[in-house]
């Protein structure tokens, strides 16, 4: 071998260097580093979000209330977004040039190689037309969502509304994600977690050009969406129906329920709006403009949220703790005692039938001193507290001052008074019966609201306990029993027959306060009220149920502004107990006298 | 004199089965590549690994012809060989049909033929041809002047096409000569300039600020240091006179070279080139742009992993996200699919090819089979080192083949023509006479 052999030496460890070289770096970039797999993914790969369809709402019998839309969000990548026929596309989805560019630069600015929402909840007609020349516009795709669509405009305050998620709750609930949409408000904000179902993924591979090649491992990283569940609710579509149309032009509200099952069969508040008016892209100024009304302000749930003193509806109460208490019988008379508080005209009530049928107010002045005056004390004031303390207990049972457990977010609870209220008012052992007096009559410090007015009905109706009010009976497909627990009210059954007696007479016998809700073949038994309003006409309030052997329906009609109760309010119940029972109307005349009645527009005349 | 008995005694197997290893596998690897459900069928003559199976199938026939030919063919058509294909290199220039910017092809209805192929077959011939004869005098400047003009006459013709890659192949014979006695300096000087010149590139980049007024340009702060470590040097070696010229000489000169950096690459290379350089150095990062291949490239086969995604699995080389995937990214098919494993089994393999091919040169009795190997080896080598150090991100993307590999029938016949004429001399090895 001579020396110049020796160099095939060098040649060969040049090839095996290089080939060494290539080795680690291949090494480096295929097993150190795994960056460039993440690369590849997001190149080659598109997760897709499959979005579930939120759970669909029916009435009681079967109707629906809620369901979804299709509608999709037009999604652009930027990076992609190339030779694009620019005024075309505006064209077709009617945006400014200047729209244009600013919504690329938006998403830009996110991300040029991901995908955010170049136009929001385009609906299905709007989409289609683009979709067919979605091809000549590299870069943009369409991501199907559903808005809610609400077919009969009905139950705005039950159903309530979703929206986008804020910041605030995608802080707090790591399963949102931006443009998620979650309940707001009502029934979707109550069952959200029951209605939203679950998000799904398909992963799929792309091509260069953005174009779908197939399922990525052939579907197995998929995950379907599960569809949020479908929810009962208790929900009357007729009647809901008819109660917003007899309210209409009126401030107030109707509560009715099922008494042996506390199904609420309708629930509205009045003025109200086209639930759909919230959905989608418009959401935002409509909801401005309801909430700018500020006289009407039709987005507040008075059903729920209206705190009014009860009136005379609330003589009830006290006929029924009198009697149980022991501190009168069903025939104590008192006299008609004008000097003691204003009455109207009529003769004296002999027995507690006819103090209820007479709603006479210095009968139940004198029946509230022998329940809070008791002589448990020599001091006149140590008494009124005992007595007010016992009496405070015994109303709360029927429901007021407490939160009911009503399936709504926002329920206020009302007021009932206590000792330690009126302590705090005018100093302990400072106040005695005659400070609270006017609590007998159902005025003073007394708040309730009307789903509390309504669940008293139907308390009554079954001589002594009610179940939790509640919206919604059953989750489909969901083993699980809702919590609605009966409650005892602690008042003997048979302290009920006076006063169901009494309360037929107020609807039927000549003289009775409530004669307009008077139903040929039903059995009403009701009680008005008329709760004194310093601002302006009195609110108009009737209680009721039917029939009265085995009620099926208790209601309370609550009418602002509308003077005595009898007037508005008890028409309002009976037409609306007559179309759940028998679904039709006897007295069309009645039916549309009210809804022509404008009360609010009076009120205006009345306050100028 | 013995005599054989069949054309197919003495035939090295081992590179055979070699051959046929990097051509399935390189037709597997364009079959993933172009894949997709409605072209599932291998001989769909409509998609490249259809026309593939042909032109394989034509080169082996072409291999067989040529183990077929007279051993004495080779040498006594050298010159011949060499002077058509300069020939057609320059009637290229004239007649020839342009594709990606470099004239370099003739264009006969279906038949496309590209002349540089046949050059690198006449170049390898005519200098293994040359040096047989004159090789034992290549210490004559004379000598050595001939053989490099054997090799850059094409080199100059295919320049002016251009086609900086075939020309780059031209380059590599150089190796052939190294062997033949030509000094290793040349290469080391090489190595040396391509150093200045990256690093006249990076300092062209950075300034060293001393305060908000004063700093100094990254050039200047080089020839500083360059100069201070010539002193040291002149420090240690000031006994020997001699010495001080060298190094000033050897400063003086890398000086001059670094300053006409900033001129070449600013004036002489075409924009393109300064991208694809600045891309491959890392001065400029845009992979968008002029990095998009490499960027692109390095995804695949670094998302392939240690055991590769699987046959047909890749997402990047299927969707096209790496461009000219079959041909000069066909590497990158390779690394997503099969991995690292299979990365190290196709460079190994190239690898041993060419050491193999260097080995059994230096058994040879004749000096124009020696030669001859020898310029195949190095042509496999610049193909090789270029092809896949492009893909990896280590060498600047020049568009040439990986052989034997790489989609194409033009490239395939030319590196099978290679290949078998070596296999082809190497089996006559013990009936020829020195
Ligand atoms: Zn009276």
């Amino acid at each position: 071998m001579n020396n110049l052999e020796q160099r095939k030496f060098v040649i060969i460890a040049a090839f095996v260097i290089i080939g060494i070289i290539f080795l680690i770096q291949l090494f480096s970039i295929q097993v150190i580093d795994d960056s460039y797999v993440s690369s590849a993914d997001n190149q080659a790969l598109r997760f897709v979000t499959k979005y579930p369809s939120r759970g669909i709402i029916y009435d009681r019998n079967g109707e629906i209330l809620v369901l979804n839309q299709a509608a999709y969000d037009l999604m652009v990548v930027p990076g992609q977004v190339e030779n694009i026929d620019t005024t075309l596309l505006c064209e077709i989805l009617d945006i400014t040039l200047d729209e244009f560019e600013s919504n690329i630069d938006r998403a830009s600015s996110y991300s040029k190689y991901r995908a955010s929402i170049f136009k929001k909840q385009m609906t299905a007609s709007e989409y289609a037309q683009l979709a067919e020349r979605l091809y000549q516009f590299p870069g943009f795709y369409g991501q199907k969502r559903s808005l809610r669509i609400y077919p009969d405009s009905v139950a705005a305050h039950v159903l309530g509304y979703i929206g986008e998620v804020n910041q605030r709750q995608l802080d707090l609930d790591s399963f949102y994600r931006s443009g998620d949409f979650i309940g707001i408000s009502g029934i979707e904000k109550q069952y959200e977690t029951m209605l939203r179902g679950e998000r799904g993924r398909e992963v799929l591979m792309v091509d260069v050009h953005n174009t779908v090649q197939g399922k990525y491992e052939n579907g197995e990283l998929d995950v379907d969406a599960k569809s949020g569940y479908n929810l009962e609710s208790t929900i009357d579509l007729r009647i809901q129906k008819f109660g917003e149309q007899l309210m209409r032009n009126k401030k107030g509200s109707i509560v009715a329920i099922e008494p042996k099952t506390g199904e609420v069969l309708c629930l509205i508040s009045s003025p109200t709006y086209d639930p759909n008016l919230l959905v989608g892209v418009k959401r935002a100024k409509n909801y401005a403009l309801l909430s700018q009304n500020d006289s009407l302000d039709p987005l507040f749930n008075r059903a729920l949220m209206a705190k009014y003193p009860p009136g005379s509806i609330f003589k009830l109460i006290q006929s029924l703790i009198a009697l149980d208490e022991g501190v009168i019988s069903e025939n104590t008379g008192f006299t008609c005692n004008k000097s003691l508080v204003g009455c109207h005209n009529h003769p004296s009530a002999n027995s507690i039938k006819e103090a209820i049928q007479m709603s006479c107010n210095p009968y139940y002045h004198q029946l509230f001193k022998r329940l809070i005056n008791r002589g448990r004390s020599k001091s006149y004031f140590e008494d009124s507290a005992l007595g007010l303390e016992h009496w405070t207990e015994r109303v709360t049972a029927f429901g007021l001052g407490q939160r009911l457990a009503l399936d709504l977010p926002n329920l206020k609870a009302g007021n009932v008074p206590s000792v330690e209220l009126y302590d705090r008012i005018y100093g302990k052992r400072r106040w005695a019966f005659s400070t609270i007096y006017s609590l007998s009559i159902g005025q003073g410090e007394l708040e309730v609201v009307p789903l509390q007015m309504a669940n008293l009905a139907a308390t009554i109706a079954n001589k002594g306990y009610f179940i939790d009010p509640h919206l919604i009976s059953n989750i489909q497909n969901l083993d699980s029993n809702l919590p609605w627990e009966h409650h005892e009210t602690g008042i003997d059954a048979g302290y009920f027959e006076p006063v169901i007696e009494a309360m037929q007479w107020v609807v039927e016998k000549p003289g009775g306060t409530a004669r307009r809700a008077r139903i040929d073949g039903i059995e009403v038994c009701g009680k008005t009220g008329t709760a004194e309003n310093p601002h302006g006409k009195d609110h108009s309030v009737f209680i009721a149920f039917a029939p009265k052997e085995n009620p099926k329906i208790a209601i309370a009609v609550y009418v602002e502004n509308a003077g005595f109760g009898g007037t508005w309010a008890a028409p309002i119940s009976s037409l609306l107990i007559e179309k759940y029972l028998t679904d039709s109307i006897s007295d069309t005349a009645k039916q549309n006298q009210i809804i022509r009645a404008d009360l609010i527009s009076l009120e205006d005349v009345y306050e100028d | 004199m013995r005599t054989k008995q069949s054309i197919f005694q003495d035939i090295d197997w081992i590179m055979v089965a070699i051959y046929l290893v990097l051509v399935a596998f390189g037709w597997i690897s364009i079959y993933a590549a172009t894949f997709d459900e409605q072209h599932r069928d291998i001989l769909d003559m409509t998609q490249n690994h259809g026309k593939q199976m042909l032109w394989i199938v034509l080169a082996i026939v072409i291999a067989t012809a040529i183990l077929l030919l007279d051993h004495q063919f080779f040498e006594t058509f050298a010159y011949a060989i060499y002077g058509i294909s300069l020939f057609l290199l320059l009637a290229v220039l004239f007649v020839g049909s342009e594709i990606k910017g470099a004239q370099s092809w003739f264009v006969l209805g279906p038949i496309s033929f590209q002349p540089s192929e046949l050059a690198k077959y006449g170049t390898a011939l005519a200098l293994a041809k040359y040096l047989k004869v004159h090789g034992s005098k290549f210490k004559e400047m004379r000598i050595k002047l001939i053989s490099l003009c054997i090799i850059f006459l094409p080199a100059i013709l295919i320049m002016l096409q251009p086609d900086v890659g075939s020309m780059l192949v031209f380059a590599v014979l150089l190796v052939v000569l190294y062997r033949q006695g030509l000094s290793g300096w040349i290469f080391i000087l090489g190595f040396a300039a391509i150093f200045l010149f990256v690093i006249a590139l990076f300092m062209k980049q950075f300034s060293w600020e001393i305060s908000s007024e004063t700093s100094i340009a990254g050039s200047w702060l080089f020839l500083s240091l360059l100069a201070s470590l010539c002193g040291v040097i002149f420090y240690f070696l000031r006994k020997s006179k001699g010495s001080l010229l060298i190094i000033l000489g050897s400063y003086l000169a890398s000086l001059g070279y670094y300053l006409s950096v900033d001129f070449v690459f600013d004036h002489v290379l075409k924009p393109h080139h300064q991208n694809r350089i600045n891309e491959l150095l890392g001065i400029v990062s845009d992979p968008l742009g002029a990095g998009y291949n490499v960027h692109q490239s390095k995804i695949a086969i670094g998302s392939g992993g240690f055991f590769g995604k699987g046959f047909l699995q890749g997402t990047q080389t299927r969707f096209h996200f790496v461009p000219e995937q079959s041909t000069d990214f066909i590497f990158c098919t390779v690394g997503e699919e099969w991995g690292f494993l299979g990365s190290v089994v196709l460079v190994s393999l190239f690898v041993f090819l060419m050491a193999r091919i260097i080995w059994m040169a230096e058994k040879q009795r004749s000096e124009f089979t020696r030669i001859y190997g020898y310029c195949l080896a190095s042509i496999l080598f610049i193909h090789f080192t270029i092809n896949i150090g492009m893909a990896i991100g280590l060498a600047p993307v020049i568009g040439i083949p990986l052989p034997f590999f790489s989609y194409g029938g033009s490239s395939l016949w030319s590196f099978t023509v290679l290949l078998f004429t070596f296999i082809k001399l190497d089996s006559e090895r013990k009936f020829v006479l020195r």
